[in-house]
């Protein structure tokens, strides 16, 4: 992991304080609301529904068992007990007092966290593979890129009030884990002729305007990364409107240039900013990646772990669903589900943080990941430990065996927390994981990624099955699309129909299950599979077979 | 967008906890529905809002739709939850309310 240096420290503590000043000033009356709410926003503190909330930057989803030990402190000192671990990685506490915010940042500097740059038009936190690092399918390891990236574009005065908010995604690995295609840019690091390059893509995003991203560039040099990021985003800077946030994103300045012209001014851009660089950005590249050495990886005998698998079926199944190849042959990489059935999609309660903190400590060199997908990853367990590792799982209700599976839901936080949301997502992912709890495992892999609005927090577009929650006429509703993908296939998923109201939901969603069991041709072929052979419209008509009746 | 329709309250977000709070016969600020002045005019309401909006002790104020049957009820489900609470845990106005009922 990155080791903070004093520069870090004394940036983010000097933030605080000045957070801590600005607080102060608006209690006193000297801030307005107006003149307040952009330097809240700047240290991630929203007003919600029924309360503040603070996002945390966890950045590309690195957190060590420390951190994660005063997360849980946070919860129990500020908060309701509990954090919320979202689709960018980060974590948000639902109900601080505004008074508290500068505490809680002076308790997130100490072990050196902070809240800068998780909300406002800047360059946000960069994601990655849950699995970077340990994947077995990894060409390189795109954290030290990730941390480059971070310390390139934090306080980058130059963009700080960008048109429009800013998401990078970078993955190292074959098959894409981090949706780079639906980021407004996509980094995937290649090997071409024994050097590591990065394809780049750019324009991709969900929200009201849903587009995949466009190869900008197939083999950028690594080492022209920062150049030639600064050398997209300053075309952006100058080019995107900002006489309409709805048209404020890359994409649509990409959309409205054309790809080819969009690439031409970047080039351009580039040429000039290349030399500016002057190796710098190398040099620091250099010594980041003295932090992200592997582990010492430790021989251990396999016995009780072989047994463990002969003789115990649930955790042979938890190893079948929650446990990942590692790079090394004797690891494996354990994700831990936060998807228990009925649970909210990415809660953790501080206890459960603390005891996944422990693990970490024990047996995974003292990491944990977040990912996208609203789960904690292990990322380097020796697999003679998975046996020790499930039982402590299983004690705290940690041990769901559904990685994947249909109650492996993306849902935003909804109506029940953001102010955004036009309806419910939470109780939709709790009703269908309670629901298809005992099918689960025949059903197969199926991703139901649910959103509360059209801004898609929840990735409903790219869902083997989305749902988006909307209000039609003072009443939820909720429209389904089928067909989205989000891995290297990246697809916007196709809208099927008439929204259903919550009490048509569930026998709509039993209907568009029984129809692709009845479907598929075996019980290998996974839903989004069944789909793409036979298109859409057989599963139109299992939604609306009402509707067709009547 | 539709054009609000009285009855109506004022409702904002306490500064410094971001609760629920809404604007009462005295003008205060309360964590109440239940006591909150009902606007039957929406002019007269817009006249208030327009007093309070940048009062130092609120966020954001609004006027929200209720109905008046027998007690005061949010009309829209966004208002009702902001009334209540989430509905994946018993906290927000839930858990007081029925703190306040088992004292």
């Amino acid at each position: 992991m990155y080791n903070y240096q004093e520069f870090d420290r004394a940036f983010v503590r000097e933030r605080v304080e000045q957070y801590r000043d600005q607080v102060r000033r608006r209690l006193d009356g000297a801030l307005t609301e107006d003149e307040f709410k952009p330097l809240r926003l700047m240290n991630g503190v929203y007003l919600q529904l029924h309360a503040y909330m603070l996002r945390i930057a966890i950045p590309y989803g690195t957190l060590s068992s420390r951190q994660m030990r005063q997360l849980a402190y946070i919860a129990d000192k500020w908060d309701k007990g509990y954090g919320h671990f979202t689709t960018r990685q980060n974590i948000q506490f639902n109900w601080p007092r505004l008074v508290d915010t500068p505490d809680i940042l002076d308790a997130l500097a100490d072990v050196d966290m902070h809240a800068i740059q998780t909300s406002g038009n800047t360059i946000r936190n960069v994601t990655t593979d849950q699995f970077a690092g340990a994947a077995l399918d990894e060409v390189a390891d795109p954290r030290p890129y990730a941390e480059l990236i971070r310390q390139w574009s934090t306080d980058h005065p130059e963009f700080q009030f960008l048109p429009r908010k800013f998401k990078i995604a970078i993955t190292g690995a074959v098959e894409d884990r981090a949706v780079i295609r639906a980021h407004d840019i996509g980094l995937q690091l290649i090997e071409h002729e024994g050097r590591i390059a990065f394809k780049v893509f750019v324009g991709g995003g969900l929200g009201r305007t849903p587009i995949i991203g466009q190869e900008l560039v197939d083999r950028l040099p690594a080492e022209d990364l920062l150049p030639y990021l600064e050398a997209v985003l300053s075309v952006y800077n100058l080019a995107g409107r900002r006489d309409n946030k709805y048209k404020a994103r890359i994409k649509i300045t990409v959309g409205a240039m054309g790809i080819d012209a969009f690439r031409a001014k970047v080039d351009e851009a580039f040429q000039r900013l290349r030399a500016a660089f002057n190796g710098q950005d190398l040099a620091v590249l250099g010594e980041i990646q003295k932090n992200f050495a592997p582990p010492h990886y430790v021989e251990k005998s396999h016995e009780s772990y072989f047994d463990a698998l002969d003789g115990d079926i649930g955790f042979r199944e938890w190893v079948e669903r929650n446990v990942s190849p590692h790079k090394h042959p004797s690891y494996a990489s354990v994700t831990i589900s936060l998807k228990g059935h009925g649970d909210t999609p990415g809660d953790a309660t501080s206890d459960q943080m603390r005891a996944i903190a422990d693990l970490a400590e024990r047996f995974a060199h003292d990491e944990l990941r977040i990912s996208h997908e609203q789960n904690i990853v292990l990322p380097h367990v020796a697999q003679a430990d998975l046996p020790a590792i499930y039982r402590t799982l299983r004690s705290i209700g940690l041990a769901t065996a559904n990685i994947g599976l249909i109650s492996d839901i993306i849902a935003c936080p909804g109506m029940d927390y953001c102010a955004l949301a036009t309806a419910r997502s939470i109780p939709i992912a709790q009703d269908i994981a309670l629901r298809y709890a005992r099918r689960e495992a025949e059903i197969g892999h199926m991703q139901i990624k649910i959103s509360g609005c059209i801004n898609a927090c929840g990735h409903h577009h790219v869902g083997h099955v989305g749902i988006l929650g909307l209000d039609k006429a003072g009443v939820e509703n909720y429209q389904i699309t089928l067909g989205g993908s989000a891995g290297n296939d990246a697809a916007i998923g196709e809208k099927m129909g008439r929204g259903f109201n919550v009490d048509e939901l569930m026998p709509a969603l039993d209907r568009l299950i029984d129809a692709y069991l009845a479907l598929r041709l075996h019980e290998g072929e996974i839903f989004a599979e069944t789909v793409k052979r036979l298109g859409t419209v057989p599963f139109q008509e299992a939604l609306y077979v009402i509707d067709q009746a009547a | 967008m539709a054009r609000i329709k009285a009855p109506v309250v004022i409702t904002a977000n306490d500064l410094l906890t971001g609760e629920v709070v809404y604007l009462d016969l005295a003008h205060r600020w309360s964590p109440e529905l239940s006591t909150a002045k009902v606007f039957n005019v929406i002019d007269e309401a817009e006249d208030e809002l327009a007093t309070v909006f940048s009062e130092a002790v609120v966020i954001g104020a609004y006027l929200a739709e209720v109905s008046t049957d027998s007690k005061v009820t949010p009309r829209h489900y966004r208002e009702t939850f902001r009334h209540k609470g989430p509905s994946n845990y018993f906290h927000g106005k839930q858990a007081v309310q029925d703190a306040e009922v088992a004292a």
